[in-house]
């Protein structure tokens, strides 16, 4: 039977650690309202997404009375809406109408995001898929839930350089068509390559054609407890930390697993995959960067970092990966600078810069996450980012994003405010030599050769 | 059976455990283990509870707990017993 200290663990885990659930995010397939008249397109999908939604947050909030569990978001991923409204949208202004659609029912049902405004172009990109990524800026600018993402690369089918070219200008058109709120729009758009079907985080969630009509999928977090886990081996070699986090992923896990399958069955919808991924906040104490720091670094970015982060991310895994049944989504570390205090702080001390976050992106998920870069950065020079990023994750088989605002009006030294879970940014500087010619060759980067791995 | 994990933490005072078992009782809960210790002056209480024959829905139960609480000047909490099996049981 369960003992005191036991019960007195998981409580403190959850009131002073912040130990949460971060999300339960329901999949739903709008595959079946494919139709070639708008208006009625625009009907099925907020139909079909009210009936399947409408008690997904009252399902969330009880789960989270029972367990005394806090679930921090309540959210919807849809099937990349330029599949589903290629037949009816002619115009980006008709993708944009979809992207509405998607905010009110958002609104209806109370969830605070809805992700799936996507196109997956890793290869080519169809005159639906163009329309949509033109009408992204719009459609950002005119909805508050609504999160975009792009897939301009894989392992199979190497890196669309054409969309990776839109994408940078895309990225600057939606930062101007918000720049009344700081280009908070910019933090709802992620490019990614090799993006997964089944990730439940934003702003990269969308509900794959490889799933099924409805999914429930969860991801955990709890950074703060692996930070405090980590404090009472001080000292200790790399044999006692490595177990140390991984024992405490397998907890944390397991508290995910639990409210996926209680959502599962209250909610009668299957249950896909726990995302295993330590995803920070802007609170104190919540901090993937602290981790870092106890593992021994003066600051995240500190030679080291890259290291550290490796184990990290792998511990992580193989002790959630026990505790779950199914895993998928991004599981990894994410290094979001925005929403993770300790990252803020490391960039204010000079500690952290691009580069040195682009060499973390290569051994933990997922990629370059709510940097905030001047606002007068080159939509060639956003574009030779992602490529560099899309390259990280076709080589080594792995997702690779990038979510960067180039926020208007605002140059290396000032901050800019998101709020909420997005939280603040220094703006960090860019290189400033030119990439125009390599970005505007065209065409694409042919996939890796998969054998002879060095 | 359906268990519940009842948790009551703050400073040690005349009568805590009466109330909470009263309270359990009037609502045909059962109790099954009761265990406490004081740390650094703080009381600390953990009881699996038995919730099956009672008719109040966890949620009332679980507010009315915490109402019970704040009256007494403690923290009551009522969680179901799966999380903390799921976290410490392999």
């Amino acid at each position: 039977m369960i003992n005191i200290y036991e019960v007195a663990e998981t409580n403190k885990m959850i009131t002073e650690e912040n130990l949460d659930v971060r999300t339960i995010t329901l999949g739903i397939s709008l595959l079946d309202c494919i139709d070639s008249d708008l208006q009625r397109l625009n009907e099925k999908i907020y139909d079909k997404i009210y009936d399947a939604a409408k008690d997904l947050v009252k399902t969330g909030e009880e789960i989270s009375r029972e367990f005394g569990i806090p679930i921090v978001n309540k959210r919807i991923s849809v099937t990349p809406i330029a599949l589903v409204a290629g037949a009816a949208c002619k115009s980006a202004e008709d993708f944009a109408s979809v992207a509405r659609t998607l905010d009110r029912v958002a609104k209806k049902v109370g969830v605070n995001f809805i992700g799936g405004y996507s196109a997956l172009v890793s290869k080519g990109m169809t005159a639906a898929d163009e329309l949509l990524i033109r009408s992204i800026p719009s459609a950002l600018s005119g909805t508050e839930r609504v999160c975009a993402s792009v897939n301009l690369g894989s392992t199979r089918t190497g890196i669309n350089m054409d969309a990776v070219k839109l994408m940078g200008e895309i990225i600057k058109a939606t930062a101007e068509a918000t720049k009344e709120a700081d280009s908070l729009g910019c933090a709802k758009l992620v490019v990614f390559c090799n993006a997964p079907d089944d990730n439940p985080f934003m702003a990269g969630a969308f509900h794959g054609v490889t799933e099924g009509d409805k999914v429930i999928n969860v991801g955990v977090s709890g950074p703060g407890v692996v930070k405090t886990a980590l404090e009472k081996v001080r000292g200790e070699n790399f044999e006692v930390l490595c177990e140390t986090i991984k024992k405490t992923a397998f907890k944390v896990t397991r508290v995910g697993q639990l409210v996926a399958q209680e959502a599962s069955a209250m909610l009668n919808v299957p249950f896909g995959i726990v995302d295993l991924s330590l995803a920070p906040t802007p609170a104190i104490g919540d901090s993937v960067a602290d981790i870092l720091c106890e593992i021994g670094l003066e600051y995240a970015g500190a030679p080291g970092t890259t290291a550290a982060l490796a184990l990290l991310n792998d511990q992580v895994k193989k002790g959630g990966v026990m505790a779950s049944s199914y895993v998928g989504g991004l599981s990894g570390a994410f290094i979001p600078v925005s929403e993770d205090q300790g990252m803020i702080d490391a960039v204010q001390a000079g500690a952290l810069t691009l580069e040195k976050l682009e060499a973390m992106t290569c051994v933990c998920s997922v990629g370059l996450d709510m940097i905030a870069i001047p606002g007068d950065t080159k939509a060639s020079t956003i574009s030779g980012i992602i490529a560099d990023e899309m390259a990280i994750g076709m080589v080594n088989q792995k997702t690779t994003a990038v979510r960067v605002i180039p926020v208007v009006g605002k140059a290396v030294g000032e901050t800019v405010e998101f709020g909420g879970l997005l939280g603040y940014a220094p703006i960090m500087p860019v290189n400033r030599f030119g990439c125009e010619a390599f970005i505007n060759r065209g065409g694409r980067i042919p996939a890796p050769i998969h054998s002879f791995k060095n | 059976m359906k268990r519940t994990i009842i948790t009551v933490v703050g400073k040690d005072t005349i009568g805590i455990i009466a109330k909470v078992c009263t309270y359990l009782a009037e609502n045909g809960i059962n109790i099954l283990d009761i265990s406490q210790t004081i740390v650094q002056g703080y009381f600390n209480m953990m009881m699996i509870v038995d919730t099956s024959k009672t008719e109040k829905p966890f949620g009332d139960m679980a507010d009315e707990m915490t109402a019970l609480g704040e009256e007494t000047g403690v923290q009551i909490k009522c969680q179901k017993e799966e999380i903390f099996d799921k976290m410490h049981r392999i």
